[in-house]
Formats: structure tokens, C-alpha cells, sequence
């Protein structure tokens, strides 16, 4: 464990992510204590430039609201979707890809036809259409993302499983008689773990996008101030204020940019270079 | 071959009829009764024609026999009604498809063509600063938002610049014909098509980079020096060729995102696409519309992951032709 | 040094990059390749002699460079030479042939085509021409069907064809120097002993220098005229090849030979009348690929009718080439996978009608040791766990398990620390004591070792075969032997069974088979076996 952390913290990218998510949560946690005000309200007048008037070095948008308020809120929003929706998509797809991988047979076709049935049907598509149907909240948002990321997952983790079923140490187990359930909990998950890890910070990254996405065509939750519905806001303005559409933008990209980039390192920190005796 | 073509054809009919009776679950899932939608539409409210519109279009059937003829409708392309537009949806959508069809299209090309070419150029120069300018530039077109690029993309060369135009699909009261036609819709779609084009090629480029640098150790490009080929030849010939494989079974899973990325463009750039339509549908509700346009993305998708598993097929030799 | 050497290595030093456990990869070697003579490097694993041939094709890896010496051919230094100088050397005057036929050749390329690439790399003739040539290559190699091996794709073709394109390829421009990296090591025996056989006469035909790289002193034997022993990047010895062979002067050498089990059978002490450990009747396994809706399905048959039993205290060999089932056997009989029809009895007890806890709690009865000590060891365990976990899973109390797993580890040939430590702390040999351990930790009556020391070294694998022995007569263990290597079977079985394709074409005690083989296959699969005709070690 520690090895693995040491080797995060070495690569370059993977360094900047940390660093840049651990302001984005420390944003959304603390944020909204120190800036109080609500972000729907109103608070000075409409289409202020950045820089304009002191204690407002965002602007305003269309409503007089102030857009840097805006960013700090809707950073909550979105680490919290995102994170929400892959713990999620994870809890569905990890049983589901270990059960079709380890036991096969009939019960593995089945669930992998399932499994690319909603692989096959486009998944912002599909999470328009569910939004729409359930109408929009956080709720639905979230059920939504998690439904459309889950294949992807239960897709890897079958593969892993396949593959760590006829290695060797794994059938010792089985030799020695051990129960399923200890050869898939003790000898298959720990070693199918690395690359889940690695999706699952793609998948956060996805979410992200995603909630944004949604948000930006006016299927966001309409409590909730969020960066994809900044956006959408200032679209038709964008000519007069071009700041309420960018800043919510770069926050977006940063915050996606971070995970990535995690999520780079810890591919190259968990999946060294395995050279079997230094041959 | 041909048997095989067959066999994947009809596993993609199963899929779509899966999805059918999924978009009609959806359909029902939908709020409001549309008895009483439509009855609002026509403005009239009683009892009596609300009963009558039921029976017209068989809405106090049982959930079966309802399923069924959404199903016969679909198979003879008839998608339901949009009370909204007043159109049947199949020809809303028919009118919409070619404009999407151009532009995912283009987007496709340019994507994959600009993906493999930066890709080869950073595995080339691997390690240089080359390399990563071009590492960092696909990490940050991955990162974007699509609607957010699209809507710079747009203060760039439109507000900005004037360079390029930002709305729908040729220039309105122009009337261009033939060649003149062609540059004028070319011109609407440099814009869209790149900003689509830009998140793919970030994929295509990463994806090819590292294939690349995962192939030159593998040992037949040992071999293949060991011939004394120049090396042009070899990178070519032995790394490329093999290099691409992965690629083009990555872009087959791409199709379902290319669609959903084709939705938020099109609204932007108002392209008048069955993306837009689906936009327009979203702030309608009507939903009819809306799952009418979804089960077409979801046709559209299968038909190019068939596309794209044949060319996959037929480039690799190891895999036969049969299951 | 001769001086009608084609090639001349002289004090060849070639650096290894910071922090590999040497400071040189090959550390001042020098020999000759004489035309129309074939020399052959040996070594262990790590010795260099991969390094050395790849210095004279110039394809050592980016971060390995020669720091010193010569390597001499027609006059130049090709240390020197710069990249336009090695295009125009290499496949024209120098050649390779690789080990792994499957990886070395381009999967999407055709046969005929990369063989054709050669004469287009040094711009010789046109393509009509150049086909023609490939195809008389091909028929001089030996392939069946040239015209159509021509059109094949690498993974249409055997192991053993694959590397017969791969020679047809390496001699298409007539090279003065053939260098070969352990061309025969991934083929089956008989194979391999075509293959040899080819180079043979290829090499005498063309009057070829010859630098073939081996670890297998059989094939030594064979084929060498002259020899080259490596350990660490250095010379041991070398010589003319019956010199080495009959008369080694260093120890290194003297070692490695008596590593090497020879064809003579020890004498075994007659079993007589003992219980029956292991009885199999009647065992069929047929594997079966679905097809799909327009596709036949494929049928493979694993085991037809398999049956042998193994006696208290024997040891029995299943001994085989690759896809001749003995693999399949050893994971019915420990029911890895399931037999279509037929009976495992281990003492009188039915194995194979059981099921769930029962089966379960009778596995401890039959324990196996696999072959890959790499793979065989769950990365992300303690060793301590790995052997205690059997036992604890059968209700053995953790610290009784441990103190058991501390005796195992020391009967082993282990320490006792080893406990705390992680598998990848461990070398090939080391790994293979623990599976060891693992096996005997569960007190079996039956062990079955599935080609259990294949993965190592000659001088390792001499060393655990030791153990085994050991370790049997000490418990009083019953073992099936699984293995392709006829040597290593004539050391320790009581027994062998000669499997092909699925079926036993032959039982018989060991000294009995090695003198007098009845079957047919069994001729040709003794026949093939490199070095049979060598006197055995030096005393």
C-alpha cells in the first residue's frame, strides 16, 4: 500500500489531480460555510464583468447572481454525484461481473447479455430519456448515471475474474479445498482489484461530464445550482457575457481533468511493468 | 462469410427488439396519461372524447396486446405521433437523420483520421517534448465538456473572429445551389464536426500511442529488423498495421458516446440533427418523440458496431469468420 | 583464433544498465564461428548468451551497450558500425532465427510475404521474383504444401512449421552466419528433433557459421561441434564438443552435466504386492467449443479411456508432448475439471462421486504441485498464509497450523522467516520448495507434481527432483509424475505411461520401456530425445 501511494505521489500527473480535486472537496466542503448567501439569490446587478466590483471577481450572471457563489455550490453538486453514481454503478457491476466470470456457464451468458444489452443502447441517450421519464433531481441524476456507467465495470471485472480463475494459485485453492466464497473473496477480488480502481476514477470523471451534461439541457435538479446548468444559463447571453458560460466551464475541466489524471497514476502505479524474474 | 453476416445481423435484430420493448416500458413509465394530453391538445376536455381518443389509439388494451402494436408499428417504421409538432415522428425523424448522419459522420473521419496521426507522431517522439505537448492536449480535449467546447468554439470563431458560422445548417435566405450549396453547408459544419471530432481525437490519439509503444517490443518487429528493413518500412508495415487493431474495436465502442455527443452539439450549434430534435422534445415533453428518436440513436449504434466488428473481422486474420 | 573464422568475437564486454544485478551482461567473451561448423553457447538462465547473439545482429536493447572488445566479420568491427551499415549486414550476411515461432513473426502478415520482405529489404529482385524464391525456400525447409503455406497466416501453421518459415526466412539471402536463440526450446520433443535435424543439413549444404544458443545439453550433444560455456557473462570453458562433453575441466561445467539426468534409468527396488493409492478407471474427457448457429462445434478429446493405477510408495509417469492429454489427466484425476464418464478411487474411496463439503473435506487427501512458480503463489499473500490456509480451512487450529507450516518450510529446505515474506521475495527454485510445502501441509496420501520442475533451471531442477525423492521416502508418499521430459521421468519413476492424444499407448516399469519400447510412438518419442547417444556425466 504504501509502495503503491509513494509511486502516485512520484508521477507528475497524478500529483497535479491530488492536488487539484483536494481543493475542488476542499471547495465543496467548506465552501458553502465560508460563502453563506445562497447562490439563487440575487445580489447585485445583472451581467457585472469579472473584476468589476469588489467581492465579486466572477461577475454576475443574467439574474444579478453571483457566478463565483455559483461555483463554489455547484462543486457539491457535482463531486457528489459523481461519486455517489460510481460507488453505485460499482456495487452493481463488481457481483455481477465476478458471478459471470467465476461460475460461467448459463448463468454467465445470461448476465452478460444483460450486461451488453446496456452496453449496446447509448448511455447519454438513455440517461436523457430517464431523467425525463423520472423526472429530474438528484435522485434520478444519480440512478440515471449509475445505470448507463455499471456495464463498463461488470465487463472488467468478468474479464479479470475469467482470467484469474486458470491461474495456478487459484486452483491451489481449490485443490486445498477451499469454499467459493473464500477463493473469490481471499484469492480472485484482491488481485481483479487494481484495474476497478482505475475505472472507478474514470468513472467519477464520467459522472461528472455527464451531470453536466444533463444539467446543461435543463434536466439538472432545479434546487440545486450546478456548473452544466451555469452554462446552459448563459448560453443565449454569451455574446454580452461571455463569463458566465466560461467559468463554470473551466471548473468542469479542471475537476474532470484532475480524475483523469489520477486515474493515470494509478494505473501506472498499481500495473508496473511485471518482468517475471527479470528475464 | 456470408453466414456469419447473417448470424450478427440477426443477433442486432434481437438486441433492437429488446430495446423496443424497453422504450415502450419506458413510454408507459412516462408521466401523464396521454388520453388526456392529446385531449388537452385538441382543446376539448370531456369525458366522452378522452374515452374516444382511448379507443382510437387502443389505450384501454391490455398492456400486452399494446406492446404489441407498438411493436408492428415499429417494425413498419410508424414511431407514434408528436402532439406537439403535429407530425408523425418517423418523419420527423426521417427529415432530421441525414443532417446527423453528415455530421457524427465527418466527425468520425476527422477524429479517427487527426486521433491516429497525432498518435503515431507522439509514439514516435516518445519521451520528447512532442510527446507530451501532445499527451497534455489530449488530456485536456478528454476533459472538456463537449457543450462547453462547442459554446467556445463558438465565441472563438464566431464572436471573436467571424471566421466561421455558428447556426444551423446553411446560410437562411441564401438559396445556394450545387457547388456553391456544398461549400455553404461545409462551412456550417467545420465547427460542430471539430468540436465532436476534438474529444475523439483525444481517445483515438492515446489509444494509438500506446498501442504503438506496446507493439515496437513485441518480437516480430525484433524480426522484422533483424532483416535489415529500414525502418520507415517496419513502422509501417509491422507496427502500425497492428497498432490499429485495438483502435478500431475502440472506436466501435465509441458509437453510443459519438451519438449522445452529437444530442448536446447540435442543440448547440442549433444543427438541425435528431439530436436537436430529441433537445427540442426534452423541453416539449413530449415524450413520444423523445423515445422515438432514442430507439433510432440506439438502431444507429448497432448498425455501426456492426460495421465496425466486419472491418475488425476482416483486417484480423486470427479471428474466424464464424462466432 | 582461426583464421579461417567467419566471425571473431574478441573480449566482448557489454554493460548492463544501473541497478541490474551485475555490472556486465557479457563480461570479456571471446570465440570463433567457423564456417561450415556449428557452435553451441550454453548456460543457465541470466548467463548472456541471449545477449551475445543479439550483439551481433546490433539488437541489444536500447539501455544494454557494448562497452569493449571486437566482434570481427570480413574485416570490420561491427561494434562500430553505424545504422546503414547494420541494414546492409543484417538478414544479407548475418541471420536470425528466434525462439518463440509464435511471437516472432507478424500475425497479420502472410507467410509467403514476410519471407518475400527479405529480398525486398536489400532491394533484390522484382516481386514475381521474389515469390518464386519464397516458395523454394519453403520447399527446401521441409513445409508441406508450400503453395499453401505460402498463403497461410503465422497461427494457421504448427510451432514446428512456424519455425521452419522462420529458418526458410532466416536463409533466404544466403548468409555466411546463422545465429540461432534457442530455436527448439518452445517445441515438442520430436519437433525440436526435426528442427535440429534441418539446421543440420542446412547448415552443412550452405557451409554455414553456425551460432546456435541452447541450455539443453542433449542438444548439445547432437548438433555441436564446438561448445561455449557461460555463468554470469563469462567464459567457463569452452572447447571441441566431445572434449566438454566427456572430459569437462571446470567445475561449472562438471556441475552442470551431472545436473543433467541421463537416459539410464537408476535401478528401482521392486514394489511388490502394496495397497492401491490411486486407481483410474475408464476416464473420458472431450472438450467441446460451442459454434454458434452456423457453425459446427469443435471437439477436442483430452482423455479417451484413461485408466492406470499408482501403488502406495510408487512413483508413476504420465510423460507426453504438448496436447497429448496428460495435462488434462492430472486435472480430472484431481477433478479440476470434470470427467465426462469414469472413476478416480483414492484408497478405496470413490473420488469422484463427491460433492460439495464432502469433497471438499476428501481433497486434503490428494494434493498437487503445479509448474509455475511464478503463478502458482498468490502474489498478495504472506507464505506463512499460503501454507497454513489449507489446514485452517479443514479445522486444523491457526497456531498448530503455523508451528506445522515452520517444520514444512525447514523439511523443505527452507527458513523458517520465510513465513513473514512475500512469494516475490523468493527465486523459481525457492517458490517451487513452497508449493512444496503448500502440497504436504494438508499430510495427502497422493501427490501430483504436474510438470513440477519444468519451469527451472537444470542445476535447480536437480536440486528439487532431490527433494522430491527425499520427501517420499521420508512420508511414505504415493506421486504421479507429470512431465514431457523423458530424462527426468527415467530419475524418478517407478512406472511411466506414455500418453498421445489422449489415450495411453504404453505402461511399463521404467528401465523395462527405456530397453525395449513396444508402441511405436514410444520408439520415435525415445528416438527423439536429443543426446541419447551421449555417454552419460562425468564422473
Amino acid at each position: 500500500m504504501r509502495q503503491i501511494s509513494r509511486t502516485l505521489l512520484r508521477h507528475p500527473g497524478g500529483l497535479i489531480g491530488l492536488v487539484i480535486l483536494a481543493i475542488a472537496i476542499a471547495v465543496a466542503l467548506f465552501g458553502p460555510e465560508l460563502f453563506p448567501t445562497s447562490p439563487w439569490r440575487m445580489v447585485q446587478r445583472p451581467f457585472l464583468p469579472p473584476f468589476a466590483v469588489k467581492g465579486f471577481p466572477l461577475g454576475t450572471d443574467a439574474l444579478g447572481r453571483d457566478v463565483l457563489a455559483g461555483i463554489i455550490y455547484g462543486a457539491r453538486v457535482s463531486l457528489l454525484v459523481g461519486l455517489v453514481s460510481t460507488l453505485a454503478a460499482l456495487a452493481v457491476g463488481i457481483p455481477v461481473g465476478a458471478v459471470a466470470g467465476y461460475f460461467g456457464g448459463r448463468t454467465g451468458d445470461a448476465l452478460m447479455r444483460f450486461t451488453e444489452f446496456f452496453q449496446t443502447v447509448p448511455s447519454f441517450a438513455l440517461a436523457i430519456v430517464l431523467v425525463a421519464i423520472l423526472q429530474p433531481s438528484i435522485v434520478s441524476i444519480v440512478l440515471a448515471i449509475a445505470i448507463v456507467s455499471w456495464p463498463p465495470v461488470a465487463r472488467l471485472v468478468r474479464g479479470e475474474v475469467l482470467s484469474l480463475r486458470t491461474r495456478e494459485y487459484v486452483q491451489a485453492a481449490i485443490v486445498t479445498g477451499q469454499s467459493h466464497r473464500w477463493i473469490i473473496w481471499r484469492e480472485i477480488l484482491p488481485n481483479a482489484l487494481s484495474p476497478v480502481i482505475v475505472l472507478a476514477s474514470l468513472m467519477v470523471a464520467t459522472a461528472i461530464l455527464l451531470e453536466s451534461s444533463l444539467s446543461f439541457l435543463g434536466l439538472g435538479d432545479p434546487n440545486l445550482m450546478s456548473w452544466g446548468y451555469m452554462v446552459g444559463a448563459g448560453r443565449t447571453v454569451i455574446r454580452q457575457a461571455w463569463w458566465i458560460t466560461v467559468f463554470p466551464g473551466i471548473a468542469i475541466l479542471l475537476s474532470v481533468l484532475a480524475l483523469n489524471l489520477i486515474g493515470e497514476g494509478l494505473n501506472d502505479a498499481l500495473n508496473p511493468r511485471l518482468n517475471k524474474d527479470g528475464r | 462469410m456470408l453466414a456469419f453476416i447473417a448470424q450478427r445481423i440477426a443477433k442486432a435484430v434481437v438486441v433492437l427488439l429488446a430495446i423496443v420493448v424497453l422504450n415502450f416500458m419506458l413510454i408507459r413509465m412516462a408521466p401523464g396519461d396521454p388520453a388526456m394530453v392529446m385531449a388537452g391538445e385538441a382543446g376539448a376536455g370531456d369525458k366522452a372524447f378522452v374515452a374516444q381518443l382511448r379507443e382510437k389509439f387502443g389505450l384501454d388494451q391490455p398492456l400486452p396486446v399494446q406492446l404489441y402494436r407498438y411493436m408492428k408499428g415499429v417494425v413498419t417504421l410508424d414511431l407514434g405521433y408528436s402532439f406537439r409538432q403535429q407530425m408523425p415522428v418517423s418523419q420527423l425523424i426521417l427529415e432530421r437523420l441525414p443532417a446527423t448522419l453528415l455530421l457524427t459522420g465527418a466527425a468520425f473521419i476527422i477524429s479517427l483520421a487527426f486521433g491516429i496521426l497525432f498518435g503515431t507522431l507522439a509514439a514516435r517522439w516518445a519521451g520528447t517534448w512532442a510527446d507530451t505537448l501532445i499527451t497534455i492536449m489530449a488530456l485536456l480535449f478528454y476533459a472538456t465538456p463537449l457543450f462547453w467546447v462547442a459554446l467556445m468554439a463558438i465565441l472563438l470563431f464566431s464572436v471573436a473572429m467571424d471566421w466561421l458560422p455558428s447556426f444551423g445548417y446553411e446560410t437562411v435566405g441564401a438559396n445556394y445551389t450545387g457547388f456553391a450549396h456544398v461549400l455553404d453547408v461545409g462551412a456550417h459544419l467545420i465547427l460542430p464536426a471539430i468540436t465532436i471530432g476534438l474529444f475523439f481525437m483525444a481517445t483515438y490519439a492515446r489509444m494509438t500511442r500506446a498501442s504503438m509503444l506496446e507493439v515496437k517490443r513485441l518480437d516480430f518487429v525484433k524480426t522484422a529488423r533483424a532483416k535489415g528493413l529500414r525502418d520507415s518500412v517496419i513502422q509501417r508495415r509491422h507496427v502500425l498495421r497492428n497498432a490499429l487493431l485495438p483502435v478500431v474495436t475502440l472506436a466501435g465502442l465509441q458509437a453510443g458516446t459519438l451519438v449522445g455527443g452529437a444530442v448536446l452539439t447540435e442543440t448547440v450549434f442549433a444543427w438541425p440533427g435528431i439530436g436537436r430534435l430529441m433537445y427540442e422534445a426534452l423541453l416539449q415533453r413530449d415524450y413520444n418523440l423523445l423515445l422515438g428518436v432514442f430507439v433510432v440513436c440506439s438502431a444507429m449504434v448497432l448498425v455501426f458496431n456492426l460495421i465496425t466488428d466486419l472491418i475488425y473481422r476482416s483486417v484480423d486474420p486470427r479471428i474466424e469468420f464464424a462466432s | 583464433m582461426s583464421p579461417d573464422a567467419a566471425v571473431t568475437i574478441k573480449e566482448l564486454k557489454i554493460a548492463l544498465p544501473a541497478g541490474a544485478d551485475r555490472a556486465h551482461a557479457v563480461d570479456g567473451v571471446s570465440f570463433d564461428l567457423v564456417p561450415g561448423k556449428i557452435l553451441c553457447v550454453v548456460g543457465e538462465s541470466g548467463s548472456g548468451k541471449s545477449m551475445c547473439a543479439h550483439a551481433l545482429m546490433g539488437l541489444l536493447p536500447d539501455n544494454v551497450k557494448p562497452v569493449s572488445g571486437e566482434i570481427l566479420f570480413e574485416g570490420q568491427d561491427l561494434l562500430k558500425l553505424d545504422a546503414t551499415g547494420w541494414l546492409a549486414l543484417r538478414g544479407r550476411h548475418i541471420a536470425m532465427v528466434f525462439q518463440e515461432p509464435m511471437t516472432a513473426l507478424n500475425p497479420l502478415m502472410r507467410i509467403g510475404d514476410q519471407i518475400a520482405e527479405m529480398f525486398e529489404a536489400h532491394d533484390l529482385l522484382s516481386p514475381k521474383g521474389r515469390r518464386q524464391k519464397a516458395l523454394g525456400l519453403l520447399r527446401e525447409v521441409g513445409l508441406p504444401d508450400p503453395e499453401r503455406s505460402m498463403r497461410a497466416y503465422p497461427h494457421q501453421l504448427s510451432g514446428g512449421q512456424r519455425q521452419r518459415a522462420m529458418i526458410a526466412m532466416a536463409l533466404a539471402l544466403e548468409p555466411a552466419v546463422l545465429v540461432a536463440d534457442e530455436p527448439t526450446t518452445a517445441l515438442d520433443v520430436t519437433t525440436q528433433a526435426q528442427i535440429l535435424k534441418l539446421i543440420r543439413d542446412l547448415q552443412r549444404r550452405h557451409n554455414m557459421a553456425v551460432m546456435f544458443i541452447t541450455h539443453d545439453f542433449g542438444v548439445v550433444s547432437d548438433i555441436a561441434d564446438t561448445v561455449v560455456v557461460l555463468q554470469h557473462g563469462k567464459v567457463v570453458e569452452q572447447g571441441a564438443a566431445d572434449e566438454v562433453l566427456s572430459r569437462p575441466q571446470a567445475a561449472y561445467t562438471r556441475a552442470l552435466l551431472a545436473a543433467v539426468p541421463t537416459m539410464q534409468p537408476p535401478p528401482r527396488a521392486p514394489l511388490g504386492n502394496r495397497a492401491k493409492a490411486v486407481e483410474v478407471i475408464g476416464l473420458d474427457k472431450t472438450y467441446v467449443s460451442s459454434g454458434g448457429w452456423f457453425q459446427p462445434e469443435r471437439r477436442v478429446q483430452a482423455a479417451k479411456e484413461v485408466s492406470f493405477t499408482v501403488l502406495q510408495g510408487e512413483t508413476v509417469g504420465l510423460v507426453g508432448e504438448s496436447g497429448s492429454g496428460k495435462s488434462s489427466v492430472a486435472r480430472l484425476i484431481m477433478r479440476l475439471i470434470e470427467a465426462d464418464r469414469g472413476t478416480v478411487r483414492i484408497s478405496d474411496t470413490d473420488f469422484t462421486v463427491m460433492s460439495g463439503k464432502e469433497l471438499r473435506s476428501a481433497r486434503s487427501r490428494i494434493q498437487m504441485i503445479f509448474q509455475d512458480p511464478f503463478a502458482s503463489l498468490n502474489p498478495r499473500r504472506k507464505v506463512g498464509n499460503i501454507i497454513t490456509d489449507g489446514p485452517i480451512a479443514h479445522g486444523t487450529d491457526p497456531k498448530t497450523a503455523r508451528e506445522r507450516a515452520r517444520e514444512l518450510l525447514e523439511l523443505v529446505g527452507l527458513n523458517a522467516n520465510a513465513l513473514d515474506r512475500y512469494p516475490h521475495e523468493f527465486s523459481g527454485g525457492q517458490r517451487q520448495r513452497i508449493g512444496i510445502a503448500r502440497a504436504l501441509a494438508l499430510e495427502p496420501e497422493i501427490i501430483v507434481a504436474d510438470e513440477a520442475v519444468s519451469a527451472l533451471d537444470v542445476s535447480v531442477q536437480a536440486q528439487v527432483l532431490k527433494l522430491l525423492e527425499d520427501l517420499k521416502a521420508r512420508l511414505g508418499l504415493s506421486m504421479l509424475f507429470i512431465t514431457h521430459d523423458l530424462r527426468v521421468a527415467a530419475q524418478i519413476c517407478d512406472r511411466i505411461a506414455v500418453m498421445q492424444r489422449g489415450a495411453i499407448v504404453e505402461l511399463k516399469a521404467t528401465a523395462a520401456l527405456f530397453s525395449a519400447p513396444e508402441h511405436p510412438y514410444t520408439r520415435e518419442l525415445l528416438a527423439a530425445v536429443p543426446g541419447r547417444t551421449a555417454s552419460s556425466q562425468a564422473a
